[in-house]
């Protein structure tokens, strides 16, 4: 039981990768980026073409994804999706949900439908033994990224001026213009982290397991889930909806394994019932 | 909505009395010419089954079924402005409601595609409870999440079949000929029915409100409309509709399967139909889906190069169409063939 916790949690650090992108991009400029687990597989192909061509450890090309990722989601709010925002949430939608379909299908034509992953070597099959607990090294690792990122993005929204930004925007967007912001390169700015993390959680995901060009929506639904629960506008709160849906698809995997996922979404959708403002909400402040 | 011009107006429906007041007026010239072309229309396609192919039939049947969900997928975001990736839930429950009805309870198919379509109408009343809890977006993707639930949840119950499906064997005792001449009325008779009552349901006092929740909600219910009761009230209306697309395209389909009927696809075909028709237009969906039908007719065989033309197609027209093709048609020539509006005259 306690090993199935275990697992849950590790999981849950996926997860928190996963949402904390969408997090951003929610609390910064209400925008629900569909195409959020699309981006993550486009994250992880970028990493395993790469791995393809040049003999680098996968965490150095992950690392040398970033500045790509950040250019890439800096480039897309300001070119593309500032023209989507607005009080209509159409626009933004079906733009992200064209985005996600010309990601998958532009994905299956070069990579072909196969499932792809990144080798990392003995990181892969390495443990950590305590006591009766056994855990993988890369999950742990994983995990740790995760508490790393969820705490440099709570530090950098609360205690920067690039947060003090984010949050007026967020706030008001007029008055915050009035007071010399340009919403427009903020909102590009706070696409460009979103990026980051997105381009972490993919290069981790193809260390960890495998991905496929189809695999985006359900991460999309993972991450929205986290997001969720968690309550809208702390990042905290996503880590700890991250966790809670991590164990509970464990605990599901672990009585049937064709019914983890499915008790993963009622959780979610209980949450949603008892509790619409999710567990943790707005401790930004 | 914006005024037609004068010259295509025609005093049809008058409420008033004296010649100094105001008249209302409904119909267009346009709009009588296309009652009349649609009768005519319909009563060439009904005679369909006598001289044309079977292919043909078969062909129709899907893209009714297309029409009809992209139809209620344009009521529920155009007019109810609730933007769903969910959809696919109640076409699911639609097919395996009119399955289970067919194979297990003995009814005949046809039959059935009503009931089941009132079925998932009533299951759309205790989701609406979950989805209602999130707006804008993120109603978007709660829906997608309730949909995959009820796919997974099918996907697990063996007596369907499972994850793999099963086969409608409910028609099997009926020669093909009559099975698809019947499945083809069936399909025109749906889509006639669809956009009739769409049409007259907006024109009528119920359809403004609608329009008033859609331009501003509170300033609609500042006016005594009961919003909430309204918006369920489409909810369950276009989760019926896309129930009865369900279930007719799996009586023309003859196998069903939890990935077929709850599949994201038919949201995003839906999608894509009422964005590039125009959105909030009920010539939207007519006008959508027969671009989709020419598109899927000609470049389909170029598969995953085709998928991520549509897509680019959806991008570019949210971006710099906003309108669709007959809210374009609209705007440049006053065009409308379904006007839901009302002018005033004199």
């Amino acid at each position: 039981m306690i090993d199935t916790l275990l697992q849950g949690l590790l999981l849950g650090g996926l997860y928190c990768l996963f949402a904390l992108g969408q997090s951003l991009m929610f609390g910064v400029m209400r925008l629900t980026n569909t195409a959020q687990g699309d981006f993550i597989v486009l994250g992880a192909f970028a990493a395993v073409a790469s791995a393809g061509l040049v003999a680098l450890h996968p965490a150095l090309i992950g690392l040398a994804l970033l500045p790509i990722a950040f250019a890439f989601g800096y480039a897309l709010q300001r070119y593309v999706l500032n023209g989507t925002l607005g009080r209509d949430p159409l626009p933004s939608l079906v733009v992200t949900f064209g985005l996600a379909i010309v990601i998958q299908n532009g994905l299956q034509q070069l990579f072909s439908a196969d499932p792809r992953s990144l080798a990392t070597g003995a990181l892969a099959t390495e443990s950590l033994n305590v006591g009766p607990l056994t855990a993988g090294v890369l999950p742990l690792v994983i995990f740790g990224v995760a508490v790393a990122c969820t705490f440099a993005l709570q530090w950098l929204f609360g205690r920067t001026r690039i947060g003090r930004a984010f949050r007026a925007v967020s706030d008001d967007r007029e008055i915050a213009e009035l007071m010399g912001l340009d919403a427009r390169k903020v909102y590009a700015l706070a696409t460009g982290i979103a990026f980051i993390t997105i381009a972490i959680a993919g290069v981790l995901q193809a260390m960890r397991t495998t991905v496929a060009p189809s695999d985006g929506p359900l991460l999309l639904l993972f991450a929205f889930e986290a997001v969720i629960i968690g309550g809208m506008g702390s990042f905290w709160g996503t880590f700890c909806g991250a966790m809670l849906l991590g164990v509970t698809q464990q605990i599901g995997f672990r009585i049937d394994p064709g019914w983890g996922i499915w008790i993963g979404h009622i959780v979610f959708l209980i949450v949603l019932v008892v509790r619409p403002q999710g567990l943790f909400p707005k401790t930004r402040g | 909505m914006s005024a037609i011009s004068p010259s295509t107006t025609m005093p049809a429906v008058s409420h008033a009395s004296s010649a100094t007041e105001p008249i209302v007026v409904r119909a267009t010239l346009l709009s009588q010419v296309t009652l009349g072309v649609a009768v005519v229309l319909v009563g060439v396609a009904a005679s369909l089954p006598f001289w044309g192919e079977s292919s043909w039939m078969r062909e129709f049947v899907e893209i009714a079924c297309y029409f009809i969900f992209a139809a209620m997928w344009n009521l529920l975001a155009g007019y109810g402005g609730m933007v769903s990736i969910g959809q696919q839930a109640f076409f699911g429950i639609g097919g395996y409601a009119m399955l289970g009805l067919s194979n297990f309870g003995g009814i005949n198919p046809f039959v059935a595609i009503s009931i089941a379509a009132l079925a998932a109408g009533l299951i759309a009343v205790p989701v609406s409870q979950v989805a209602f809890r999130l707006s804008g977006g993120y109603f978007a993707i709660g829906s997608w999440v309730i949909a995959e639930v009820f796919r997974l949840g099918i996907a697990n119950v063996s007596a369907v079949g499972g994850g793999s499906g099963t086969s409608l064997t409910a028609l099997r005792g009926i020669d093909k000929a009559t099975r698809e001449s019947t499945t083809y009325w069936v399909a025109l008779a749906c889509v006639v029915a669809c956009v009739a009552l769409v049409y007259l349901f907006l024109r009528s006092k119920q359809g403004l409100a609608l329009l008033a929740i859609r331009d501003n909600e509170v300033a609609a219910e500042s006016q005594g409309i009961a919003v909430k009761k309204m918006k369920l009230a489409v909810y369950v209306v276009a989760a019926a509709g896309a129930g009865l697309a369900g279930a007719l395209y799996f009586v023309g389909n003859l196998r069903i399967s939890p990935d077929a009927a709850f599949s994201v696809n038919w949201s995003a075909f839906a999608i894509f139909m009422v964005v590039v028709g125009g959105i909030g237009r009920i010539e939207g969906p007519i006008v959508g889906a027969l671009v989709f039908w020419a598109l899927n007719k000609f470049f389909s065989d170029y598969g995953t190069w085709y998928l991520l033309g549509l897509g680019l197609l959806a991008i570019v027209v949210t971006l710099f169409f906003r309108q669709g093709l007959a809210g374009f048609v609209q705007q440049r020539w006053g065009w409308v063939a379904f006007p839901t509006q009302r002018t005033l005259k004199g």
